[in-house]
């Protein structure tokens, strides 16, 4: 075998499986695809796995007027651009702190917001509920942003502080001789070259919001105010097996996330990676 | 899902930071920068969590005062069998869920690593489903395990007709099907990491080993895992992590059920707490998950002090 023919057969190969691969992958969100435009009567007919003979959007107008969707995907929106503004302000502002001052045990400061996210929810899922009706607090949405953002912000800040860290001290240096106070400091100078890791972070963390379901299920009670995922779940209870209507239903809560995915996949990616291999 | 950063050691900055510790004074409102995001996490995670840790030494119904009953949770789960089941499926989600998705992420890492036409669409298709909500994911493979639904469907088509099932309805097999849609969501996200990881091993460490007349295999053993290790510590941790938070693609698909076979510790402490209102014995299932993660979290936050200065 040439040197030629080798490389066409490794190429040929590695499309065969990667392809493979991606096919597989794929399958599931084709099926949910497919099934979300059915009609019940078909399904009935043919049973859920069969080929489609029918075509027909209702299901997504069931999902979303009937079924509730629509508002749960407001609830979501109101929860989820709030957190991800205000988390990644506090979390830029500690970070800058931390990370271009000799504040007092800033190391240990630092340890201790990121380890508060990576403690297991559960451990705070019942003072937590607790709490939001003490604060009177339970069952609104401001309770959902409030816990999202007291959670999450440790791991932000850790980010961004490594982020941050690798600015070079003399900018800052230039910019205190020019007399510049430390907010000008902060939204001149560090906040603009942090863009990166903040687009990143972004598009990160508007998923993982979005995603949440635990949160929203222990400091929320009435159906009105439940986010989609939530709300998915309550489909399911109410459209028992007419799974044209949960399909499309499950269609309307990826959406959003999906697209930020392919609109942001730069950033995505580089979120995921951000610091893990230097 | 849990993500976390590798740390490496860069003990270069240090001098360049000791000169700056001389030469700034901490302002006033830089101060508040740090202390207004404390005082957010403070009120919401280390206050509610010291509150966990003694309510787990309680008897709790949530209307009276809890009753400190010391240990009497943590004896109580000795001779119950639920806890017993739900140990073990934890333990069970951490080696197949957690083992599955680092093997499989790997190699899908090392099929995708090559820059070919088309790898950012493959890549792209591997990564969709980590987008997807744990309940969108799971109602998606609900429809798939349906008695009636694709995956009998084509049992049935490649004549392994014997195979069809209700797989979430079947005690022998709902934990293994609740663990399907998880992997799918999981390994995308896992190669990414690993992607990335491979992207930083210096190609002269291949052709010396090419020299050195190394096979495949040989390279991927001697160099390739070796120069990994950062990475594996970041994906070990995530994974056991991610493991004790799964909750949502449980909780979706089975709720724990049928008879508590596909239990897991969060789901057993979230019904436990808020189903059967046992928020002391909630607490304390909280704890036993604190105590696994531990190790995890520890060991992830030394080499973070490590490295943070």
């Amino acid at each position: 075998m040439n040197a030629l023919s080798r490389r066409r057969w490794a190429t040929a190969s590695f499309h065969v499986s990667a392809g493979g691969l991606s096919l597989l992958w794929l399958l599931p969100i084709v099926l949910v695809l497919v099934t979300s435009v059915r009609s019940f009567d078909d399904i009935a007919a043919h049973g859920l796995g069969s080929l489609p003979h029918s075509f027909t959007l209702a299901n997504f107008g069931q999902a979303w007027s009937d079924g509730g969707q629509q508002r749960a995907l407001i609830n979501s929106l109101l929860v989820t651009v709030p957190c991800v503004l205000v988390t990644l302000a506090l979390a830029a502002m500690a970070a800058f702190a931390l990370s271009r001052y000799a504040l007092p045990l800033r190391r240990t400061l630092l340890l201790v917001m990121l380890g508060g996210n990576l403690l297991p929810p559960q451990i705070l899922l019942i003072p937590v509920n607790k709490l939001t009706e003490l604060t009177g607090l339970y069952d609104s949405l401001t309770a959902l942003v409030l816990v999202q953002i007291g959670f999450g912000v440790g791991f932000y800040v850790f980010v961004l502080h490594g982020f941050m860290r690798a600015i070079p001290a003399e900018i800052q240096q230039a910019a205190v001789i020019d007399g510049a106070s430390p907010l000008q400091i902060f939204w001149r100078i560090i906040l603009p070259l942090a863009r990166p890791a903040l687009a990143a972070l972004s598009a990160l963390s508007f998923t993982w919001v979005f995603n949440d379901l635990l949160w929203a299920i222990t400091v929320l009670r009435s159906d009105a105010k439940m986010p989609i995922t939530a709300a998915l779940i309550g489909l399911q209870g109410q459209y028992v097996s007419m799974w044209n209507v949960i399909a499309a239903g499950s269609v309307i809560a990826a959406a959003p996330t999906v697209a930020v995915f392919l609109r942001f996949q730069r950033h995505f990616v580089a979120g995921l990676n951000l610091g893990a291999v230097k | 899902m849990a993500v976390l950063t590798a740390t490496g050691d860069r003990s270069g900055s240090r001098d360049a930071s000791r000169a700056r510790r001389r030469a700034t004074r901490v302002p006033p409102v830089v101060l508040a920068f740090v202390l207004v995001p404390l005082l957010a996490e403070a009120f919401w995670v280390f206050w509610p969590a010291l509150q966990g840790f003694y309510l787990s030494l309680t008897s709790w119904d949530g209307v009276s005062a809890p009753r400190f009953i010391g240990l009497g949770n943590f004896q109580e789960m000795l001779h119950d069998a639920v806890f017993r089941t739900a140990l073990l499926d934890t333990v069970l989600w951490l080696v197949l869920f957690g083992g599955l998705s680092a093997v499989l992420g790997l190699g899908a890492a090392l099929l995708l690593q090559q820059e070919r036409r088309g790898v950012g669409f493959y890549r792209a298709a591997l990564f969709l489903p980590v987008v997807f909500s744990l309940v969108a994911t799971a109602l998606v493979w609900q429809a798939l395990y349906q008695p009636d639904g694709v995956i009998n469907q084509i049992l049935g088509g490649v004549g392994l007709g014997g195979l069809r099932h209700a797989w979430l309805a079947d005690r022998s097999t709902a934990l293994y099907a609740v663990i399907v849609p998880a992997l799918w969501r999981q390994i995308g996200y896992v190669m990414v990491l690993y992607v990335a990881g491979l992207k930083g091993i210096d190609p002269v460490l291949y052709e010396a080993a090419k020299v050195d007349g190394a096979t495949r295999w040989q390279q991927f053993r001697n160099v390739t895992l070796p120069q990994l290790r950062s990475v594996n510590a970041v994906v070990l941790s995530v994974i056991v992590i991610d493991s004790l938070r799964s909750f949502d693609v449980v909780w979706s698909l089975t709720r724990g059920g049928p008879y508590h076979s596909s239990e897991l510790l969060s789901t057993y402490m979230y019904s436990t707490a808020f189903q059967s209102l046992r928020l002391g014995y909630g607490s304390a299932l909280a704890v036993v998950i604190f105590v696994l993660a531990f190790g995890v979290i520890a060991s992830y936050l030394v080499r973070a002090f490590k490295e943070a200065d």
